[in-house]
């Protein structure tokens, strides 16, 4: 059992592998054709999630076995003196649970992109970057090393960069493609100097090595210096995460990233890219476990990007805005479950909330496709009628979000809730619970407004093609099951957790305590929207300052324009000065010795030829003198003594 | 190199070398204060000669009997190959100051000075 299914780990390369192939057969050959290029896509993407389910399931018919022993392929790649790089593929739960979740709302995505794409001048240009990113995507979750998974990583903030600025032809989606690719830069810099520093320390990169260095070598590596450098380490190694998964305070290019189309939006922005950094910080948990103080750090600042992108969702108006916002807040919960040590929360939340949020985000493709393009979902209303396949599915994700039982939000936000209380975080669970009241409140108030609203008589909305709705149906199908992956006996934490597994109970009470947050979210939304029996415009006036706070993004954006206006230029003006008055000088400066000295030495070339054999001819006499009166010292240049001399 | 050879009026090499000397300054004289061509060409020639007697007068008073049975051509020989270059270079030197000629009219060394700055 064990061998066969060795067999089939070993072809896992093929899952990053088809995608890739399928991009550089859109990109050399079927480039013209738009029906080819989308068919080769979406084959490609299908069978790789084929290959990966195949691989889930033998992974669950392993059982115990593949968690204790995961299955590793590793190719030599590079072998520089001191220096050796695998690449290769890791196939354990948290990596096929992840392959699944790629290979699904990728595959989502690209249907879903034949209707919401339909008739746009990029079409093969858009399924090629689609298969190139699922490639990357995939080869970084199979990453066996820190430089594979960041090359991989790489190339996502590439494709990312790349469809957010897909419409390139607005200056909205360049600037917005920009920015994404800039500050995550930011982070990505930190990350870079963390494998170095890994690196110097341990001499691999290797995720196993890496992690049976780490504890074996940890006691006498942690004295080292005041603050110990595997917190060191970790918090560089964090800067990435902190990039790519838009936590406070490189969050600002997620919601900017709204920019590209709203399927992109889906699959990068919502359900797969920006969790590679909590996926890293997984991957690397041996690392960040060492080292209390960053895991604190980890915790703190997950529950603040959540409570604080939460709070700025509710005073947006652009539905995807409201997405993107709730996204943030969110990974706000992946990272501060792994914080406070419920690694499997953490997991089992990503998963869910790839199903989910890829649902919402296709929901609001739909309805935007169906709005010609409006966004503001105060210009919405009654759309359910209109549109009842989106909207029940829509309804299922909000559902799904607010942690009403039974679909999947409820189980894994219940997770890392009670984790956060166990393990003795009680102001982290606090903070997560008033989140998820915000979360069901501005999903619930979106629902309301866009969805339920008195109609406007001058939208003519009309359902969505097959191709769209499919989509929708599957993934608010795995939104309402996927949950109950907690509930069987090798349940999901049997699989996919860090140290030792403990089977826990699930804690009924906790749990009612977080849905009670929900309903009252949603009753709320409820309460001023639909039934209007508190008014909008009354909180707002009452609260004048924060709703403009809140609508403002609490001025993150301004404050780094004002950073960038003010210390940067005026740094940029300092070094300019440098560099005209200093630099130049220098280099003006010789060249204005060699003109000068060249100015005056010229006269000395008088063009007679008899002055010049005079030069020559008295020079000779001088160089013969000062080597015949230092005779004896200087014997070795003396030309007479050389050649033996006249006594 | 016996100063007693010189006031017994024999001669002796530093006789050669005295006349090489004075022949050598002669044509150094020449090359820095002649302005005609054809004469700086002469002067070379000059101080060529000079060395060529210096050559064959080494030759003949530093050959020791009792050392080479035989007698040693090596200076001559030098000298014969002087002349030939001699003979040579005259020769290039010539052709350059008649092309210098048909061009300038003036075969003035001060004239030629367009190699200046």
């Amino acid at each position: 059992m064990f061998k066969e299914m060795h067999d089939l780990f070993q072809w896992a390369w093929l899952i990053p592998a088809l995608p890739f192939l399928s991009f550089l057969l859109i990109a050399f050959v079927t480039k013209r054709s738009k029906g080819l290029s989308s068919t080769v896509s979406i084959l490609a993407i299908l069978t790789s999630l084929g290959i990966a389910i195949a691989i889930a399931y033998s992974i669950i018919q392993a059982g115990a076995k593949i968690v204790e022993h995961p299955a590793i392929v590793n190719v030599n790649w590079l072998n520089i003196l001191g220096l050796k790089i695998d690449f290769g593929t890791i196939i354990d739960p948290l990596s096929a649970m992840m392959l699944f979740v790629v290979t699904l709302v990728a595959s989502m995505v690209q249907i879903y992109s034949l209707g919401y794409m339909h008739g746009d001048k990029g079409w093969s240009r858009y399924y090629a970057y689609q298969s190139l990113f699922a490639s990357s995507m995939l080869g970084m979750v199979l990453a066996t090393n820190l430089l594979q998974l960041f090359i991989f990583w790489e190339l996502v903030g590439l494709c990312s960069y790349l469809l957010i600025g897909f419409w390139y032809f607005k200056v909205s989606a360049r600037e917005a493609a920009k920015k994404a690719f800039m500050t995550t830069r930011v982070g990505d810099f930190g990350l870079l100097l963390g494998m170095l520093f890994l690196y110097s320390k341990f001499g691999t990169l290797d995720f196993v090595a890496l992690s049976a260095a780490l504890s074996t070598n940890f006691q006498n590596i942690a004295v080292v210096g005041t603050v110990g450098y595997v917190t060191v380490m970790a918090f560089l190694v964090f800067m990435g995460p902190l990039g790519k998964s838009g936590q406070f305070p490189l969050h600002v290019w997620l919601p900017d990233a709204m920019e590209g189309p709203t399927p992109v939006s889906a699959l990068i922005h919502a359900a797969t890219m920006v969790v590679a950094g909590v996926y890293l910080v997984a991957r690397m948990y041996f690392l960040f476990h060492a080292s209390p103080a960053a895991l604190e750090f980890i915790g703190g600042l997950g529950a603040f990007t959540a409570i604080f992108a939460a709070s700025i969702a509710i005073a947006q108006n652009d539905i995807k805005r409201i997405l993107a916002y709730s996204t943030l807040s969110q990974l706000g919960y992946m990272m501060f479950a792994l914080g406070v040590g419920s690694f499997t929360g953490s997991m089992f939340h990503l998963m869910t909330h790839a199903f989910f949020k890829a649902l919402l985000f296709l929901g609001a493709g739909s309805v935007i496709h169906a709005m010609h393009e409006k966004q503001n979902i105060w210009d919405m209303g009654g759309l359910w009628k209109k549109m009842p396949i989106t909207g029940w599915t829509f309804f299922i994700g909000v559902l799904a979000i607010s942690g009403i039982p039974p679909f999947a939000g409820f189980w894994s936000k219940d997770e890392l809730l009670a984790n956060a209380l166990q393990n003795g975080h009680p102001i982290i669970y606090a903070v997560g619970l008033f989140t998820a009241f915000l979360t069901a409140f501005y999903m619930s108030r979106l629902f309301f407004v866009a969805f339920m609203g008195p109609e406007k008589p001058e939208n003519h909305p009309h359902e969505s093609p097959w191709s769209m709705t499919i989509p929708l149906i599957i993934l608010a199908f795995f939104s309402t099951v996927g949950g109950f992956v907690a509930l069987p006996d090798h349940n999901f934490a049997f699989f996919i957790h860090y140290g030792e597994f403990e089977r826990e109970a699930m804690n009924w009470g906790l749990a009612g305590i977080s849905v009670i947050a929900g309903l009252a979210g949603i009753g709320l939304a409820y309460a001023i929207y639909i039934k209007q029996s508190i008014a909008a415009e009354s909180i707002v006036a009452r609260f004048p300052g924060v709703y403009k706070v809140l609508r403002n993004k609490y001025y993150v954006d301004e404050l780094y324009l004002w950073i960038i206006h003010n210390v940067m230029d005026g740094l940029g003006k300092v070094l300019y000065w440098f560099d005209i008055y200093i630099v130049d000088g220098i280099i003006n400066g010789i060249a204005l010795i060699t003109r000068g000295s060249a100015k005056t030495l010229r006269r000395t070339s008088t063009g007679q030829v008899q002055t010049y054999a005079m030069v020559f001819f008295f020079a000779i006499v001088v160089i013969f003198m000062v080597f015949a009166l230092g005779e004896g010292q200087l014997t070795a240049l003396n030309p007479l003594a050389t050649l033996g001399g006249v006594k | 190199m016996n100063l007693s050879n010189l006031s017994n009026l024999s001669v002796g090499l530093s006789t050669y070398l005295l006349v090489g000397a004075m022949l050598f300054c002669l044509g150094l004289y020449g090359v820095f204060a002649k302005k005609n061509m054809i004469a700086i060409l002469m002067s070379i020639e000059l101080m060529l000669n000079a060395v060529n007697i210096n050559f064959v007068a080494f030759n003949r008073f530093i050959w020791d009997q009792k050392v080479d049975v035989h007698y040693v051509l090596t200076g001559h020989v030098a000298a014969l190959f002087v002349i030939i270059v001699a003979a040579s270079e005259v020769a290039v030197g010539l052709a350059l100051v008649i092309a210098v000629y048909r061009n300038r009219q003036s075969t003035n060394v001060d004239e030629l000075n367009w190699l200046k700055w």
